[in-house]
């Protein structure tokens, strides 16, 4: 075994990963965000969702002038009045897009560049990504089944051999004429039935516990939902921003699933399933989306053939099941991990965007909870331009930092292991 | 007699070894192992093969119970969710705490939709955030499942039917109100601050050609009529404690009951805080007859017969070179202390306040005069305005009863007023009552007065209402609804309105009635969210002080009968008050301040009384709950109750307090609890006095069990704990508690190679890189009112226990203010002082409970927290047992209602538990439970968490808004409840915070508890200091080597 070979790895994809930040930092990364805030939402940029797909924009109406499209954004209704191409875009949709007066022209350019981007990146063909880390992790555990197996051949053979041994002496005692009784065969022989005993007891041991541990985990847990909703459709290809809906997770100790009138946002307009890919349930039964829409309207009580005469007040609210469940001595704040800890949905809630229904995806157990902690990084602000400005006051820490003493803080570093950041 | 400087009872003066071994005994109950005697473990109750049996069971059950299917939960989000509530996040509104004419602007935590926590409004000027521990405990009011839930009304058979809707109810009201004929209306409210309902209020009179009369439990009428001849306004003035260099109370309770303590409490603490570079601080004289709350605060007390307050404001007003010769008093003790108060009195040129706590209008009158004479007024007595708090006539009452009984009264209104239970003659009412043919009560829960009504149309809870209250001039307070009225309950307003003809709301006209007075919409709702709107303060008046009535007032005072030879005091405990909120759990079990009793009024009787009825002051009385019961017979009207001896009791005087002995339709908090001691209050003159000059006391021969908290948690004779001197001997020397804590602390020192922290121990030190909260708390300001107890509980979920529980010393607070009592060596009785110690989990650094505990379920945070993780503890109880400061506390039972066994809440020879923790466990009671913290279950210990979730949610909305933290950021439960800023707490770290000026200003107060243990505590305390002249000499050398040789055989902990 190469012992720099690991390092030199993960240098590698250390390299890999700057390289791609400092590439797409500029402006793409932003412009990501502020489109998943804002656009999002209503707009997808390949295709036409609640408003047209933003693909090619500037090759469209007046928009390959950033200003008019920032006067639009700002005041779509003033700006509809003077232009006949939104005025006809009103014609197509149905509806005025929402104002948002507090982008800026740079916020504008930023989304634009984005999308181009993004566009670009669709067309082009898509380069290696980071399987090695895949990789390495399978060979790990195909290891263990290896080594498991060599050391069961291996203590075969040491019993077989030692059978011979006694055999063997057996003979030769005899040859000498030594009196020696019988031997005991191996299942009558104490030496083995113990070290057997002790074996089984420590793996029944092991495995009970295990297994007691394990109890009440629910670690793929996929419920039948009262809608078939998914979240590979609206997460995952139209797109939309996970804080959209879960709103809580970046303010509130819960994400909160969103209410009937928040679904309606879009649904007021989606009124059926008809681009996206079938869609099958964990059986492998077709669900029919429009139908899964319909279920929708019957909660909210809307009827997409009067829908102006729609009373959100009288919606009733749909039962979920609900998946995630921490027990009650735990607190756990999703905005501390999303907003402060900036560790993204799918870290604990795992492709999210590529689930129908959604399945749990971590042990939500406590040791996986403190082996994150463990190793996960703060935002830590090495220095005044980046990170959380709340870190200032671990001076210590900055000291060392300096001193080279150290090169980062993780959760750890800052009492994330201990019993009452979770348990009060 | 021993000679201890501070102790807490009487077991503890006069028989210290006994009661060490007393202590050390852990069960002091019999244990229910009785049938085991001279018998094998085979005929026991529970022999070895089915402990066995069930052994095998409970496993086997467990392991079945265990692999079920894992239950369906369904998480149901809102249907159409309004835009500014966001799940999980608490939401804050200004909103007033009024009951009985108490007002307290107060702040509302409302945690998914539901208010779970009460706060003080800081924009509030005069109690600038501070509350009283019955504010703190009305959230848990509102959840109540005793309250009145819907209309009703009397059936013939005396019970009371529901009124479908509010339409039937408004029609029967209608007819009968115009089947009155000319007979008059009246409408009976407690004190009533509400302008805008005064107005409501008055149309409705008009209308019906009513008579308003308002009525209050504990009446001042004494000091308003007073107050009219003195000054020609029926009116109480504005009181400046914190520009009063001498304050002497003549038996006012101000700091805990008596007016506004929680403005007084605030204002009284400004004078009191000292800063050690200039030590000076006002100076407290109380002359009473018992040991009150706000006596125990006082730098001197002086006792006296109740008949005597008179006598003794005479003694004053002459000694102060009034017109008036000065009666004879008995007390030499008493006399020199008039003589030193009125010389005291007229060096304060004006600096000065004079208050007292009668409802006799001639005393209230010559007080008046003394404060004329010192220059108060105009100075620390203010008439540029008045206080609302009490406005009742005790005439206007008696006038409305007398015509009532005469038939003279055709429909009668009660609001807020309970006179069946209150009143002087509760009997005359009752019967007067019935004689009127339409009464209708506005109570929220089934009183004693609302029994009797024939309607009853509930109101609101004031965290479901809309309202306003002026408490004093130049200063409205608002009051907005919190939560969607959980019963079919009205507010008493629109009821009214409705019923005068006019169709609109309360809420509406309330909107209506400010939006006119502010002129905007936007000012108006700027009124709603800050709680409160205050006036520039007026310059301060004088007012015209009219002395012609004063004369005849002195005549009526001198010519005051003598007292026989056991007198009576009634007198209101800071929890309870006048009893309005008597089935409110949290302050039944919350301790007196002085007696430390829960659930119970009992008769506090002076040591030497003690000696007539002969009472033995040792270990077993101090020690059991039973107490002998006495009867009091005055009169016709007599009461059993058990006694307690207290020190610094009027030798002759019995104190019992009001507000006990409710109705059993309170709710389970209130039924059986003490006796009702109101009908011992007679008419004096126009007014109710509150005390009987001749009591005759009888001995039952029988004991009756009280449930006490002082003696419950022990310091292992390790009496380093409190610090008090006399502000003479802290000018003399400054540097005497420095000094002591240095030499406690030499031992570790010594071996400690000069890092004394780090050194003196076997354990490493915990690291705090960033944050390290400390608390520090003034003993100076504490006043013991218990605001921060009540405050505790609902922020941290604590249980109520009941009494049978606190009587085996198994209550839960987290929080407990110890009371010491500072007496002259030789006499107990001549108490120099009493020291209210807040007492709380200290978060030591180097903490005696973490090195003990098997499963390591407490441990030390990067913060400086010890944390308790409830769901590893296994039960030892080792911590506790190891934890010097007593202040962790088992969960015996699952009080809380936590598991899923059903019989967990009974105890296998001990019973079950009271059943107030039955209602506390009604799923309505639960909805006050605060979300961020664990509910424990049985089994597990727990204690202070710093509000460890305050903490995290203030660190959180730091990182959130990408800043460092900041002071002030985080507080405890505790610090923001307290009425007198005793507690500051924050970052130690930050060289800027509070917390770290706190201990930098005062080194020669600052001390820690025990320290010199070496736990390196993170509370910290500052001494007290009494303002007297007294030198106390530097005793604590010789004590000390006694100390030496008490503290070491501690071993008995195991």
């Amino acid at each position: 075994m190469n012992p720099h070979k690991p390092t030199t790895k993960k240098l590698t994809l250390l390299f890999f990963f700057a390289f791609v930040f400092t590439v797409v930092h500029l402006s793409a990364q932003d412009g990501k965000a502020l489109f998943q805030q804002k656009c999002a939402v209503c707009h997808n940029i390949f295709k036409p969702m609640t408003g047209p797909e933003l693909m090619n924009l500037e090759q469209r109406g007046p928009w390959a002038d950033h200003n008019k499209l920032l006067e639009w954004i700002h005041n779509p209704a003033a700006f509809m009045a003077k232009d006949p191409y939104t005025a006809g875009l009103k014609a197509q949709y149905g509806i005025v897009m929402t104002p948002f007066p507090e982008l800026t022209l740079k916020d504008v350019d930023a989304i634009v560049s984005y999308i181009d981007g993004e566009v670009a990146a669709k067309s082009a063909p898509k380069g290696p990504t980071t399987g090695t880390a895949v990789e390495e992790k399978t060979s790990g555990s195909g290891n263990a089944v290896f080594y498991g197996v060599i050391s069961l051949i291996l203590a075969v053979i040491a019993l077989i051999l030692m059978q011979v041994n006694s055999n063997l002496k057996k003979l030769s005692d005899d040859k000498e004429g030594i009196e020696r009784p019988e031997p005991v065969p191996f299942y009558k022989n104490k030496i083995y039935i113990a070290i057997v005993a002790i074996l089984l007891f420590i793996l029944a041991g092991y495995y009970i516990t295990k297994g007691g541990i394990g109890l009440g985990r629910t670690i793929g847990y996929e419920p039948v939902q009262p809608i078939f909703y998914s979240h590979k459709v609206h997460a995952g290809i139209n797109q939309i921003n996970c804080l959209y809906c879960h709103g809580g997770a970046w303010e509130s100790k819960q994400a909160s699933i969103p209410s009937v009138n928040v679904c309606m946002n879009c649904h007021k307009s989606i009124n059926t399933y008809e681009k996206g890919p079938e869609l099958f349930d964990a059986d492998g039964k077709k669900i029919d989306g429009t139908a899964e829409i319909q279920k929708l309207y019957s909660y909210a009580g809307f009827d997409p053939n009067n829908a102006s005469s729609w009373n959100p007040s009288k919606a009733k609210p749909i039962e979920w099941v609900k998946i995630h469940n921490l027990p009650d001595h735990v607190f756990f704040s999703h905005e501390q991990h999303v907003r402060a800890g900036k560790v993204q949905c799918q870290t604990c809630h795992g492709d999210i965007t590529s689930m129908n229904e959604v399945k749990q995806f971590a042990e939500l157990s406590m040791g996986w909870c403190i082996n994150c902690h463990r190793e996960t990084k703060v935002d830590f602000n090495y220095d005044s331009t980046k990170g959380n400005k709340f870190y200032s006051i671990y001076e210590k820490f900055h000291e060392d930092i300096k001193a080279g003493k150290m090169d980062s803080v993780t959760v750890k570093d800052i009492g994330g292991l201990e019993c009452q950041k979770c348990h009060y | 007699m021993s000679e201890k400087k501070y102790w807490q009872g009487f077991g503890e003066l006069n028989e210290p070894e006994k009661l060490q071994k007393q202590r050390q005994n852990e069960f002091q109950e019999e244990l229910p192992f009785g049938d085991l005697e001279d018998k094998g473990l085979m005929d026991a109750k529970a022999p070895r093969r089915d402990f066995l049996k069930y052994l095998g069971f409970s496993t086997a059950a467990a392991t079945i119970a265990a692999s079920c299917k894992i239950p369906v939960i369904k998480a149901i989000p809102y249907a159409n969710k309004p835009d500014n509530i966001i799940p999980g996040v608490a939401k804050y509104y200004a909103t007033t705490y009024v009951q009985d004419g108490d007002v307290v602007p107060v702040v509302a935590k409302v945690r998914d939709g539901r208010p779970i926590k009460i706060e003080g409004n800081e924009l509030c000027s005069f109690t600038k955030g501070g509350t009283s521990a019955r504010s703190q405990a009305s959230v848990l009011d509102l959840y109540d499942m005793y309250r009145n839930r819907y209309p009703s009304r009397k059936t013939a058979g005396g019970k009371f039917e529901e009124i479908p809707t509010f339409e039937q109810l408004d029609k029967m009201i209608g007819d009968a109100l115009a089947g009155l004929g000319t007979a008059p209306v009246a409408l009976l409210t407690s004190t009533l601050v509400s302008p805008s309902s005064q107005e409501i209020i008055d149309a409705f009179l008009k209308k019906f050609n009513g008579i308003h009369v308002q009525y209050d439990g504990v009446s001042y009428s004494g000091m308003l009529e007073a107050n009219q001849a003195t000054f020609g306004k029926k009116e109480i003035p504005q009181y400046n404690f914190d520009k009063a260099n001498l304050i002497v109370s003549l038996g006012a309770d101000f700091l805990a009951t008596w007016l506004s303590p929680v403005e007084f409490a605030h204002q009284y603490a400004k004078g009191r805080r000292i800063d050690e570079k200039n030590p000076v601080m006002s100076k407290h004289y109380q002359f009473e007859s018992y040991l009150s709350t706000t006596g125990s605060s006082a730098d001197e007390r002086f006792t006296h017969r109740p008949s005597e307050t008179g006598a003794v404001a005479l003694a004053l007003y002459a000694a102060l070179g009034g017109n008036a010769s000065a009666p004879a008093l008995a007390d030499e003790k008493l006399k020199n202390g008039i003589a030193k108060v009125a010389n005291d009195l007229k060096a304060a040129s004006g600096k000065a306040l004079v208050i007292c706590g009668s409802n006799d209008v001639n005393v209230q009158m010559i007080v008046n005069a003394i404060n004329n004479l010192i220059g108060a007024y105009g100075n620390t007595i203010d008439w540029s305005g008045s206080l609302n708090y009490r406005k009742g006539i005790d005439k206007d009452m008696r006038d409305l009863v007398d015509k009532m009984d005469g038939g003279q009264v055709g429909a009668v209104f009660i609001y807020g007023a309970n006179p069946a239970y209150d009143y002087y003659d509760a009997d005359r009412f009752k019967s007067a009552l019935k004689k009127v043919k339409l009464s209708v009560s506005f109570g929220e829960k089934m009183d004693e007065t609302t029994q009797l009504c024939n309607y009853v149309v509930p109101t609101h809870h004031y965290l479901e209402s809309w309202g306003d209250a002026v408490p004093k001039t130049g200063c409205t307070s608002f009051i907005q609804p919190t939560i969607y009225p959980l019963f079919k309950t009205r507010p008493y307003q629109t009821s009214l309105m409705l019923w005068s003809g006019n169709a609109s709301t309360y809420e509406d006209y309330f909107k209506d009635y400010w939006t006119k007075k502010f002129g905007t919409t936007e000012a108006y709702e700027k009124a709603l969210q800050d709680g409160i709107i205050e006036s520039a303060p007026a310059a301060s008046s004088a007012g015209s002080f009219n002395s012609s009535s004063i004369a005849n007032a002195v005549t009526a005072v001198s010519s005051v009968k003598k007292g026989g030879k056991n007198e009576l005091m009634l007198y209101q405990k800071v929890s309870l008050g006048t009893g309005s909120q008597a089935g409110n759990p949290w302050l039944q079990e919350l301790p007196d301040a002085v007696s430390k009793a829960t659930w119970d009024n009992y008769a506090m009787i002076s040591m030497s009384m003690a000696k007539d009825l002969g009472i033995k002051l040792d270990v077993n009385y101090e020690y059991f709950p039973e107490k002998p019961v006495i009867k009091l017979t005055a009169g016709k009207k007599e009461i059993e109750l058990p006694v307690l001896v207290i020190p610094g009791m009027n030798s002759n005087t019995i104190a019992v307090a009001v507000g006990y002995g409710r109705t059993d339709k309170l709710g389970k908090a209130a039924a059986g609890i003490g006796k009702n001691a109101y009908p011992f209050s007679s008419l004096d003159g126009n007014n109710i006095s509150y005390s009987v000059a001749d009591v005759s006391v009888t001995d039952l021969h029988k004991t009756y069990k009280l449930a006490r908290t002082q003696l419950h948690n022990t310091y292992e004779n390790r009496f380093e704990v409190v610090r008090e001197t006399s502000l003479a001997t802290f000018k003399k020397d400054p540097e005497v508690i420095p000094e002591y804590r240095e030499e406690l602390a030499k031992e570790f020192y010594d071996q400690a190679n000069g890092n004394y922290r780090s050194n003196a121990t076997l354990y490493p030190e915990h690291a705090q890189p960033g944050l390290k909260w400390g608390m520090s708390i003034d003993m100076n300001v504490c006043i013991g009112c218990g605001a921060c107890v009540v405050a505790c509980n609902a922020e941290n979920n604590i249980p109520v226990v009941g009494k049978h529980e606190v009587m085996r010393a198994h209550e839960m607070h987290w929080m407990r203010i110890d009371r010491y009592f500072v007496s002259t060596p030789n006499n107990p009785d001549e108490l120099k002082s009493v020291v209210f110690q807040p007492m709380l989990c200290q978060h030591c650094d180097n903490a005696p409970c973490e090195n003990v505990c098997p499963v390591s379920a407490t441990s030390h945070s990067a913060e400086g927290l010890n944390m308790m993780a409830y769901n590893r503890c296994v039960g030892t109880r080792y911590c506790a047992n190891n934890c010097p400061y007593k202040v962790r506390r088992f969960n015996w039972a699952d009080y809380n209602g936590a598991d899923s066994f059903p019989n967990n809440q009974n105890f296998t020879g001990v019973g079950e538990l009271d059943p107030v923790v039955s209602q506390m466990n009604d799923d309505l009671t639960r909805m006050v439970l605060n979300p961020d913290v664990t509910v424990r279950s049985r089994g597990v210990m727990e204690k202070c968490s710093f509000c460890v979730q305050r903490l995290q949610a203030a660190k959180l909305d730091a990182k959130a808004d990408n800043r460092p933290l900041r002071d002030g950021d985080a507080k405890t439960a505790c610090m923001m409840a307290c009425p007198t800023e005793a507690i500051t707490f924050g970052n130690v770290h930050d060289k800027e915070s509070q917390i770290s000026k706190v201990r930098e200003g005062n080194p020669q107060r600052m001390y820690y508890v025990i320290e010199q243990l070496h736990t390196l505590p993170n509370v910290n305390y500052l001494a007290k200091v009494r303002n007297t002249d007294e030198i106390i000499e530097a005793g604590h050398h010789e004590s000390k080597k006694e100390a030496g040789a008490t503290a070491v055989p501690s071993a008995h902990n195991s």
